[in-house]
């Protein structure tokens, strides 16, 4: 006889995580992100070409506007692949954040009908995201050929990493935000705000170096993206980083993954009851 | 052999907030300065619920609105935790609450087979291996490369069944899913049920349809605000079920209190009246006349009321709203009174009838209430001979039958 699947239903425990059930659901992952990416660019005359633009029009905007008339310095390198380098990763963080803070209540009626574990749901919302750095990613290459930007390969291995970062500083607060929305619709109106004066509040458009009180390089720092960014413009930086506002920048990071978690973790039993 | 399914003393409780609907920032806040916390009310939709499935064994869960039927099931699909108690399950588990449940209007026919198969649970792989077979049983294969939002709802809900038809748990857990589609689809559908159940797989079906319940469960259990108020074969729960309507009347009189004055639902109270008189008994051929007084929380324009009167055995007998008639109410928005159904006399025969109301306006229904009451109606005899017409040989009653003897020759 085949061995039976068993399993037990109980009053839910508020800290314990499952994650063999999550890889058990992955391609539910998959199926999710990859609805919410055809959905995206159906009907849209130019398709996946919006993922490039956004990023590319905001890179001419600052050049003009920050980097030309404000003449805001950026760490020796050439100001619009300062700006470029820095929004690839920021826009990751700024769709991720706000899709996945919207995505429990734009789900709410599949939620209520069907079980999985809802954290595949802001998951997937961040992954929608990276496919569209995938594609602004090549242009980042071609940026830096036609700006015959100087390399330091030995330092690539940087760029995963920074990816990673931005991927863990992405969840977090991405699914803090969703398990929030569901339970008070004022989140609605957070998330937007929240976002556009974070990017003022990041060293994405201007070097850290440029601030100078030095106090407030440390606010800055708190953002997890500094780090992501920082890290991600290592191999072609002149300026050597600053290891400390790094470190504080990751533990945000990392904080805001674990805080973000833990919450939708406790509240994710009940989200079919208030949804 | 094990049981496939041990419900041991399931109980849910829910927290009703009295004020408003969703919670907002600002009550949290302002609540932290009044002295006491808003009203809250517990509620227990399901109390020390107890059963087991047996292997094999297909189970039906009836009972009345409200009686906690979509509570058990939401829990035996794992979508909300219960309070107490712990079910164990021997096998892949399934339920299908919905049809379609994210279906994607702007994703075309192929891919929604994909997506909804993998939200019910089924991996890639079984999915293409079953897609030509479940294509074939939508029917829709012309349409597969076709978005969604162009298919007609008979369509969707064909393509959404025939997803769902594949699924292959140990433990199928249904909502009455069967309720909508054509008398075609939905036979099609039951005679797929009857499949899963004779392959010793396991169902658990919540519908009001009767007929349904008996013909797939070989048992079933009778849900009564929210406890477990009886367990056996079906044809006996179902009967128990029947009479036990009944009951729900307060007041022999014919007057039902539905909700009390301070309730979100509309409908306040239903009342009965034979002959202009107020009786939950009627006699064959009387005027009978059904009140539905509500109070609706906003001004109800064109307001549609339905109802549908059934014999014991849930086989509608008469169904009808005032839009099927020229009782057209445009021109008085109404928020608070009653709509009145008058039949000028009763064609049905002696007997136990109940009956299903439903209030809303010319797009929805409000609300619905299934088998709210019952009532009786007994023969009168009218005639010289003291004779009536025989049940066994009518369908329908009809008072005013002329009859004419003319002693003249036949005329041509």
């Amino acid at each position: 006889m085949q061995e039976l699947h068993t399993f037990e239903i109980k009053p839910k425990k508020a800290f314990a995580f499952n994650f063999k059930e999550l890889v058990d659901y992955s391609e539910l992952l998959y199926f999710f992100a990859w609805r919410d990416i055809k959905v995206k660019y159906k009907q849209t005359v130019l398709g996946f070409l919006w993922a490039v633009l956004q990023p590319l029009l905001l890179m001419l905007i600052f050049t003009f506007f920050i980097g030309r008339a404000m003449q805001v310095s950026s760490d020796g390198m050439d100001y619009a692949v300062f700006a470029y380098s820095g929004l690839v990763l920021w826009l990751v963080f700024s769709s991720g954040v706000t899709n996945a803070a919207n995505s429990m209540v734009t789900n709410a009626a599949i939620i209520k009908k069907i079980y999985f574990p809802r954290l595949i749901i802001p998951v997937s919302a961040v992954v929608v995201a990276l496919f569209d750095f995938i594609m602004a990613f090549v242009i980042f290459i071609v940026i830096l050929l036609i700006f015959a930007t100087p390399i330091n390969l030995s330092l690539i291995y940087w760029w995963p990493l920074a990816l990673l970062l931005t991927i863990v500083g992405t969840i977090g607060p991405g699914c803090l935000l969703a398990a929030l929305n569901i339970k008070y619709r004022d989140f609605r109106y957070v998330v937007p705000f929240l976002i556009q004066a974070l990017l003022f509040l990041t060293p994405v458009i201007y070097p850290v170096s440029s601030i100078s009180q030095v106090w407030l390089r440390y606010v800055v720092a708190l953002n997890p993206m500094y780090a992501a960014i920082s890290v991600f413009r290592l191999p072609l930086s002149t300026v050597a980083p600053d290891w400390t506002l790094l470190v504080i920048s990751l533990s945000s990071g990392v904080l805001f993954f674990i805080i973000g978690l833990a919450y939708f973790r406790r509240t994710e039993n009940y989200f079919a009851d208030i949804a | 052999m094990l049981p496939v399914l041990e419900v041991k003393g399931v109980s849910k409780k829910f927290s009703i907030r009295h004020e408003s609907g969703y919670l907002s920032l600002r009550d949290r806040v302002t609540d932290l300065f009044k002295p006491a916390p808003s009203s809250r009310e517990d509620f227990w939709a399901l109390r020390d619920v107890s059963f087991d499935v047996q292997p094999g064994e297909s189970i039906g869960i009836i009972g009345k609105n409200g009686a906690g039927k979509s509570t058990l099931l939401k829990i035996l699909s794992k979508i909300t935790p219960p309070t107490q108690g712990r079910i164990i399950g021997r096998g892949r588990i399934a339920s299908l609450l919905e049809v379609g449940t994210g279906f994607h209007p702007e994703l075309t026919g192929r891919e929604n087979i994909f997506l909804n198969g993998s939200i019910l649970g089924m991996k890639r792989h079984e999915i293409t291996a079953r897609f030509d077979a479940i294509v074939d049983f939508a029917g829709t294969e012309r349409f597969l490369d076709t978005p969604l939002k162009h298919y007609s709802s008979g369509m969707q809900l064909r393509l959404a069944f025939a997803v769902a038809a594949f699924l292959e748990p140990e433990i199928l857990v249904i909502d009455e899913v069967l309720a909508v589609g054509d008398a075609e689809f939905q036979k099609k559908c039951i005679g797929k049920m009857e499949d899963v159940s004779r392959s010793g797989r396991t169902i658990l079906f919540v519908s009001h349809n009767m007929a349904a319940i008996q013909n797939l469960c070989t048992k079933s259990i009778l849900l009564q605000r929210g406890e477990l108020k009886a367990i056996g074969p079906s044809a006996d729960i179902v009967t128990q079920y029947l009479t036990s309507l009944d009951s729900q009347i307060l007041d022999t009189s014919g007057y039902i209190q539905v909700h009390p004055e301070e309730s979100n639902k509309p409908i306040r109270a239903i009342e009965v009246l034979c002959d202009g008189r107020r009786s939950a008994t009627a006699y064959m051929g009387c005027e009978l006349e059904i009140r539905i007084y509500f109070k609706a929380l906003e001004v109800l324009t064109n307001p549609v009321l339905g109802i549908i009167i059934k014999d014991l055995q849930s086989t509608p007998l008469i169904g009808v709203n005032n839009r099927h008639y020229t009782g057209n109410f445009e021109t008085a928005p109404l928020n608070n009174g009653f709509i009145s159904m008058k039949i000028p006399y009763l064609t049905l025969f002696e007997g136990m009838y109940h009956v299903d109301v439903h209030l809303g306006n010319e797009f929805k229904d409000i609300e619905v209430l299934q088998d709210c009451f019952q009532f009786t109606v007994e023969p009168i005899p009218f005639s010289s001979s003291g004779q009536l017409p025989l049940k066994s040989i009518n369908r329908m009653f009809i008072k005013d039958i002329k009859w004419i003897l003319n002693s003249s020759d036949h005329v041509e």
